[in-house]
């Protein structure tokens, strides 16, 4: 593969369209993030945080009855919600905070929308001794106000942002305004593989334990999958997952995005189903906009795929025909939550179960023989207020 | 020599900086905005740049960011923004747009340079594109022969302050400081120390825009750099005005105020 090139392009994708006071911390923090992953002494430190404070290497479940209701011979489940902060974002940011240190700045921003991204930097601040500002749109405070309340508890100021859609668009907005402010002193920690030259690159770096992990457990009881299944809204889980895969031509690759109440109606985050090609937040990918450039709001239950961007190499993936990227509505991923829940004591994510949701519909086209390989991203806790109201339950 | 070379002669002999007016295109109104910029350069003004407003303008501050809200509102596309561009060069001055890059890519990069040519604009302002991404742009402005003006910043290296004065045409916009549009109490120091750094490297006008708010403050920026870029003061007048005429009033006030301080501040005008 060897992408993105060394101006952070992946073919037609990626790349730095930002201002020009940025390039300089840019630089630098392609510089850090270069030295030390050649430097054994950064690996030993992550590899220990990894191991001995977030809990790695996750699980993989073998989830039978997810299995018989889809009709395949097994489903096997990624357990990244078995993270210390319930995601997989503790991967990411725990290497760009030991960066962070290392650039010898004091303070990290963040944005978040379901809230893990800003949760998982929180916790490595905390860890570390970093003044750490998340910014969060003011809708999803709203709607996942249990992860804001974890974020203040370690010690975060977490910022409610009110322009725009009041998601997490304008979280990223706001954070970049920020950091054109503050970037002397302040690292933006973005929690997905988007926004300009170094972070698709380097985000993805720090996800690919994830596939490691997964690709080797999964030789260890007997062979590789016949499809690797993820979520996608920045795409940070789902490069996480396949990226070691890549070369395993018989694996099939699956990306589900949110399709919220159905690409037809207009309200969806299907950027990859339904987008075209544009700049946002500093790179080159398909997103959702109009005919005049302007980005058009994204819809989706789950906060953290209700974005109308994506990563630059899910772009590139798309085009090469590698990875193969669907739709999965509301409906859907809260059919497959309830069955995850019921049927294997597991309550994912919102986000994670539009990739069970996928998986579902993967296992009528894969027949009786196949196997699963589903990257169960994040844990549900965050989202059963969510779920509660949409089931109708009692009060909680 | 373009028009904006033009403009930059004539301020040169004068001995003064140029004055740059910002407004977005379509805000308050497409025929208001019309109003109230050319209210701007009828008392002072000499360039005007016109804000394509953008869903997600990361380099404003509030201000600008609640015109744009409201240009984008009533749908301002565009094409209104370029018959925007044509009202106002229609008046002699001279128009740029000023537009982050993904409405330019969307509309089509050689499309945009040239109705922008058509239309009577000067050129283009691109405060999120850095001359690496920038090969079509270049290309297609050369081909539409209109300038190109690209931003250094106070942390720019030597280096890259000299590789976007190459690429840049018209002038060289220098941001006064480390952050967004906006209103500021004080212009940064930066500013005086980034001038004279880029001046190092290129022969073209530099000019100074973020945070110059008032005639003080342009009178200090006009003392060194080749033109003065106020944008959100302008819009703020707009913005709390109770009608369209005061907003023009408003607005043609501080134009003719920073006007005569610049007039004045290379001759030991009071700063």
């Amino acid at each position: 593969m060897g992408l993105p090139d060394a101006r952070g392009h992946f073919g037609q994708y990626g790349g730095r369209f930002v201002p020009e006071a940025l390039v300089a911390a840019l630089d630098e923090l392609d510089d850090a993030f270069r030295k030390a992953w050649l430097d054994e002494a950064f690996h030993a430190e992550l590899d220990a945080l990894l191991r001995d404070y977030s809990g790695r290497p996750t699980p993989l479940t073998p989830a039978p009855a997810l299995a018989r209701a889809f009709g395949v011979r097994e489903v096997l489940l990624k357990r990244e919600d078995l993270n210390h902060t319930g995601s997989h974002k503790i991967n990411n940011v725990l290497g760009q905070a030991l960066l962070t240190k290392r650039m010898g700045k004091a303070r990290v921003i963040a944005e978040t929308g379901a809230g893990q991204h800003g949760v998982a930097t929180a916790t490595a601040a905390a860890l570390l001794d970093l003044e750490c500002v998340v910014y969060m749109g003011e809708e999803d405070t709203q709607r996942q106000a249990l992860n804001v309340a974890r974020m203040q508890l370690l010690g975060a100021e977490v910022v409610p942002v009110r322009t725009g859609s009041r998601t997490l668009k304008d979280a990223i907005n706001e954070a970049m305004r920020d950091w054109v402010t503050n970037v002397a002193t302040t690292h933006y920690l973005l929690g997905t593989v988007a926004g300009p030259a170094p972070f698709p690159e380097m985000v993805r770096e720090f996800h690919r334990v994830i596939g490691k992990e997964a690709r080797q457990q999964c030789l260890d009881r007997g062979g590789l999958p016949d499809a690797v299944v993820a979520c996608i809204g920045g795409g940070s889980n789902a490069i996480g997952i396949f990226y070691d895969f890549l070369d395993d031509t018989e694996v099939a690759l699956y990306g589900f995005e949110a399709a919220g109440d159905g690409i037809d109606t207009g309200r969806h985050a299907a950027t990859l189903t339904a987008g075209s090609v544009g700049v946002l937040h500093g790179t080159r990918s398909y997103l959702l906009q109009d005919e005049n450039g302007q980005t058009q709001a994204s819809h989706s239950i789950s906060a953290g795929l209700d974005y109308p961007g994506v990563g630059p190499e899910h772009a590139w993936l798309r085009d090469s025909g590698r990875v193969v990227y669907e739709g999965v509505t509301d409906t859907e991923a809260m059919a497959a939550f309830e069955l995850c829940c019921r049927a294997e004591g597991i309550i994912p994510a919102i986000e994670s179960a539009h990739a069970v949701a996928g998986a579902r519909r993967l296992g009528e086209r894969l027949g009786p023989e196949a196997t699963i390989l589903i990257n169960l991203s994040g844990r549900g806790d965050k989202d059963v207020s969510t779920a509660a109201q949409y089931f109708g339950l009692g009060a909680v | 020599m373009s028009r904006l070379q033009e403009a930059f002669a004539a301020a040169r002999a004068e001995d003064r900086a140029l004055l740059i007016g910002y407004m977005p295109a379509g805000f308050p109104t497409w025929v208001d905005a019309v109003a109230v910029v050319s209210a701007m350069v009828e008392n002072g003004v000499d360039v005007v740049e016109i804000g394509l407003p953008y869903s997600d303008p990361l380099m404003d501050g509030p201000v600008i960011q609640a015109a744009a809200d409201q240009a984008l509102a009533h749908g301002t596309t565009v094409a209104d923004v370029l018959r925007t561009v044509e009202a106002i060069a229609a008046t002699g001055a001279p128009t740029l747009i000023m537009s982050y890059w993904n409405p330019i890519e969307r509309y089509g990069v050689d499309r945009f340079a040239k109705e922008l040519a058509a239309a009577g604009g000067a050129g283009v302002i691109t405060p999120d594109i850095i001359p690496e991404e920038a090969d079509a742009w270049v290309s297609a402005t050369d081909d539409a022969l209109i300038d190109r003006v690209f931003l250094v910043a106070p942390s720019s290296p030597q280096e890259r302050i000299e590789q976007v004065a190459q690429i840049s045409n018209g002038f060289v916009y220098a941001a006064s400081t480390m952050g967004v549009t906006g209103t500021r109490t004080s212009v940064s120091v930066d500013a005086r120390a980034l001038v004279a750094r880029t001046r190092e490297v290129t022969s073209q006008p530099v000019c100074v825009g973020l945070g110059v708010s008032t005639p003080e403050q342009a009178a200090e920026v006009g003392r060194y750099a080749d033109g003065v870029i106020v944008g959100s003061a302008f819009v703020r007048l707009v913005l709390d005005a109770e009608s369209p005429s005061q907003a023009a009033a408003g607005v043609a006030e501080l134009a003719a105020g920073m006007a005569a301080a610049l007039r004045t501040a290379r001759r030991g005008g009071q700063a």
